[in-house]
């Protein structure tokens, strides 16, 4: 009962603290730190609460990739609660926007889902580039460190070398790949993938898709065949078909979120290269303005470094509150 | 309103300015907000956001608007100009070495396409005479090499590798490979590497040093968000980069936060990236790119593409059976490969001016329609794709079978061709009964 570890007990935020997770967020997000979060402070230290303070607050939002909407939206909850709560120092606003962040990003959240049968089935979708392929890889790892039998199937049958890349990462992890020639239909490969998981009585399976932008209209329309043969030949739902965004991504992450919701049913956004971007926003984005759960966040290049998304240890490492 | 995209935006606001007869210092406030919120929410880096507002604003409430006519067009216009400028004003062409062989690098980061867009590279060169050399410098992403290699096939371009070596090491063999070889240009596609990873960048100034390239190419998602600047800063101070290709265009990121590369590193954006396909590289037009992002339509391309797609001769050829009304399914068929060869269609409507995004809108063009046409006339027989009307039941049946369609497609194609023939007719003036007036005697 692999999933039993995998997904039992979550660590409360207190525990998360101590984790290596905790560290390697907050290594992770040092950049971010000293964009957003050192700028917030040099806003609100040693002034009062006034109308041009709200103004720049939305300026640094923005700034870090948040967009206008959600950015205006934030900074409407602290003007309210300002009013409300009476605050006329600006050094306890920052409080107070870590609070509403977590309540943002707490509001669609949820883990990946807990396994009910086998296979549990993982579609990987995205745009070009976006960091699919080593997801997957660090996904089968993590499964692999509980135990479970992984079958991989290289679905991106578009792009030269992506079959040999999920190839090697299989070889190496010592995992079982199901792989066309290039060119292939992949909805057959995904057909295929699924009843040699069921023959071979695989625990998960992943599914690559290649990459591609939500503009291509016969691409997206591929992406939804390839997700109905999935479902009819499981005869259920897939357990998860989870986003990958590029963390670096700006606006145009809500357009990718909205598109390829509309040709296949996400169940969440695993967000990829956080350890390398100054901004963190766009997470606050995706969670404001489309119904979507970050389930996953990429931090590094080691394997153990795709962890469950938390909002609290997100913010609370995004305020530098480690060492505290 | 979070998703529609900046030339829309830009579209709604100016023709709202259009037409005014005199404008306030509010209107032109109300304007530039728009534009402000625009240009913000396309991922353009707010200090060069505030930058572009200041200069409009600026130039707009002076003196240049109030003394001209019709200041709505005269703002427009300065949008226009400034948004040019914050582009890189004029075309930015790739630096060659005038002692071959020229060395180009290629560096980014992970995922912003520069395997790909090397491909792309070295076949517009081929295509221009050079004897382009692909080199894998790529040790760290699995496979990166054999994708090199599937592309050097696809395009017939030398691939030069070592295996899992040393990058510096792979750099400086490929070179001595090339002037063995006769190979003019080196592209070296390196690994994708974050901007704050210290050894890897160190890594990237190592071979810079030891192949000294003519060109240093900065590759950039267009869907990059308002951290584009910082990527670019970074890779520029460790490396002076030359320029910057920006992929990914055919996405819905069409202004993007890339667009501020240039005002904030000095660097033009020399390429563009708008198809996965090999030959969607096309260069950089500051000018158009502005007209495409306010609307107007970027007719100067499209007139290119078809330059370059149309044989002349051929041209000529069928101007004159248009006049005769001779106009045959093979000639037809034609046409359609060389609007093939222009691109996909979408792209070239959207670069036909007045018809903007929101008329796209809801529009699906998609290129498989064509190939449906062009099946259905592979299906046909020389003397059918001659004489259409010698196309009864059965051999409508035929078709349908051979061209894997269904006989209503057959029949359809068959009356529009029909009807277009009418039309050339009433053109032509083939029946002389008629009085030519107007457009007709166009084709006189």
């Amino acid at each position: 009962m692999f999933w039993k570890r995998m997904f039992g007990d979550k660590p409360a935020p207190e525990q998360a603290k101590e984790s290596g997770f905790f560290k390697k967020l907050v290594s992770g997000l040092e950049k971010t730190k000293q964009n957003l979060v050192s700028k917030v402070e040099q806003i609100t230290s040693g002034r009062r609460v006034d109308e041009s303070l709200f103004e720049e607050l939305e300026e640094v939002l923005i700034e870090a990739d948040c967009g206008v909407a959600t950015a205006m939206f934030l900074v409407d909850q602290l003007r309210e609660r300002a009013r409300e709560e009476k605050i006329t120092e600006a050094e306890e606003l920052r409080r107070v926007l870590q609070e509403e962040m977590v309540a943002l990003l707490e509001k669609n959240a949820a883990p990946l889902k807990t396994p009910a049968e086998k296979p549990y089935v993982i579609m990987v979708v995205g745009v070009n580039g976006a960091g699919k392929t080593t997801t997957i890889a660090k996904l089968a790892y993590r499964f692999q460190q509980e135990n479970a039998k992984v079958l991989l199937a290289a679905g991106d049958t578009f792009r030269a070398g992506a079959i040999e890349q999920l190839g090697v990462w299989a070889n190496r992890l010592g995992v079982e790949l199901i792989a066309h020639q290039e060119g292939s239909d992949p909805a057959a490969v995904a057909y295929d993938a699924i009843n040699a998981a069921k023959a071979r009585d695989s625990d998960v399976l992943i599914i690559d898709t290649a990459g591609r932008l939500q503009t291509k209209v016969n691409l997206m329309s591929e992406l939804s065949k390839i997700h109905r043969v999935v479902k009819r030949e499981l005869g259920r739902d897939l357990d998860e078909v989870l986003l990958v965004v590029d963390a670096t991504t700006g606006q145009n992450a809500l357009s990718q979120g909205k598109i390829f919701q509309e040709a296949v049913p996400l169940s969440g956004i695993a967000l990829t290269k956080l350890d390398g971007t100054a901004k963190g926003g766009i997470v606050l984005a995706l969670a404001s303005e489309l119904e979507l759960a970050v389930k996953l966040v990429g931090v590094g290049e080691q394997y153990e470094d795709l962890q469950d998304f938390d909002a609290r240890a997100f913010v609370a490492a995004l305020f530098g509150e480690a060492d505290s | 309103m979070a998703f529609q995209n900046l030339s829309s935006r830009l579209q709604e606001t100016m023709r709202k300015l259009r037409g005014k007869g005199r404008l306030s210092e509010k209107d032109v406030d109300q304007a530039l907000r728009e534009i402000r919120l625009a240009l913000l929410e396309a991922d353009v880096n707010y200090k060069v956001v505030r930058d572009f507002i200041a200069h409009v604003k600026e130039r707009a409430t002076g003196h240049e608007v109030l003394s001209s006519l019709t200041p709505g067009q005269q703002v427009i216009r300065i949008v226009n100009e400034e948004l040019t400028q914050l582009m890189g004003g004029t075309q930015a062409k790739l630096t060659l070495s005038s002692q071959p062989p020229s060395v180009i690098m290629m560096v980014g980061l992970q995922g912003s396409g520069k395997t790909t867009t090397t491909g792309k590279l070295s076949r517009m060169l081929k295509g221009q005479g050079h004897r382009p050399l692909l080199v894998a410098c790529d040790i760290y992403r699995p496979a990166a090499i054999k994708q090199l290699q599937v592309l050097g096939e696809q395009l017939d371009i030398p691939v030069f590798s070592m295996g899992e070596q040393n990058p510096v090491d792979i750099a400086k063999a490929a070179c001595s490979h090339a002037k063995k070889f006769n190979n003019d240009v080196v592209l070296l596609d390196t690994a994708g590497r974050l901007h704050v990873d210290e050894e890897l960048m160190e890594e990237l100034v190592e071979i810079k040093a030891a192949v000294n390239p003519t060109e240093i190419l900065l590759v950039v998602d267009a869907m990059t968000g308002q951290d584009a600047v910082n990527v670019a800063e970074a890779f520029n101070e460790r490396l002076e980069i030359g320029g910057v290709v920006l992929t990914k265009l055919d996405g819905d990121a069409r202004g993007g936060a890339a667009l501020s590369v240039k005002a904030v590193t000095g660097k033009p954006i020399k390429y563009i990236g708008v198809s996965e396909k090999m030959d969607g590289l096309e260069p950089f037009h500051p000018d158009r790119m502005a007209s495409r992002i306010l609307g107007m339509g970027d007719i100067l391309t499209l007139i290119e593409k078809a330059a370059a797609a149309v044989d002349e001769e051929k041209a000529e050829k069928m101007a004159a059976k248009l006049k005769e009304a001779e106009f045959t399914l093979e000639d037809f068929l034609e046409q359609i490969e060389q609007m093939k060869d222009m691109g996909p269609i979408d792209q070239l409507i959207g670069m036909i001016p007045g018809l903007g995004a929101k008329q796209l809108k809801g529009l699906e063009v998609d290129d498989s329609h064509l190939k449906k046409i062009e099946a259905i006339i592979n299906s046909m027989t020389p003397e059918e794709r001659r004489r259409p009307e010698i196309i009864g039941g059965s051999r409508r049946k035929r078709i349908a079978l051979g061209s894997g369609t269904k006989v209503q497609d057959v029949n359809r194609l068959l009356k529009q061709f029909s009807q277009t023939k009418q039309m050339l007719k009433q053109f032509s003036g083939a029946p002389k009964r008629r009085k030519k007036k107007g457009m007709f005697s166009l084709f006189q």
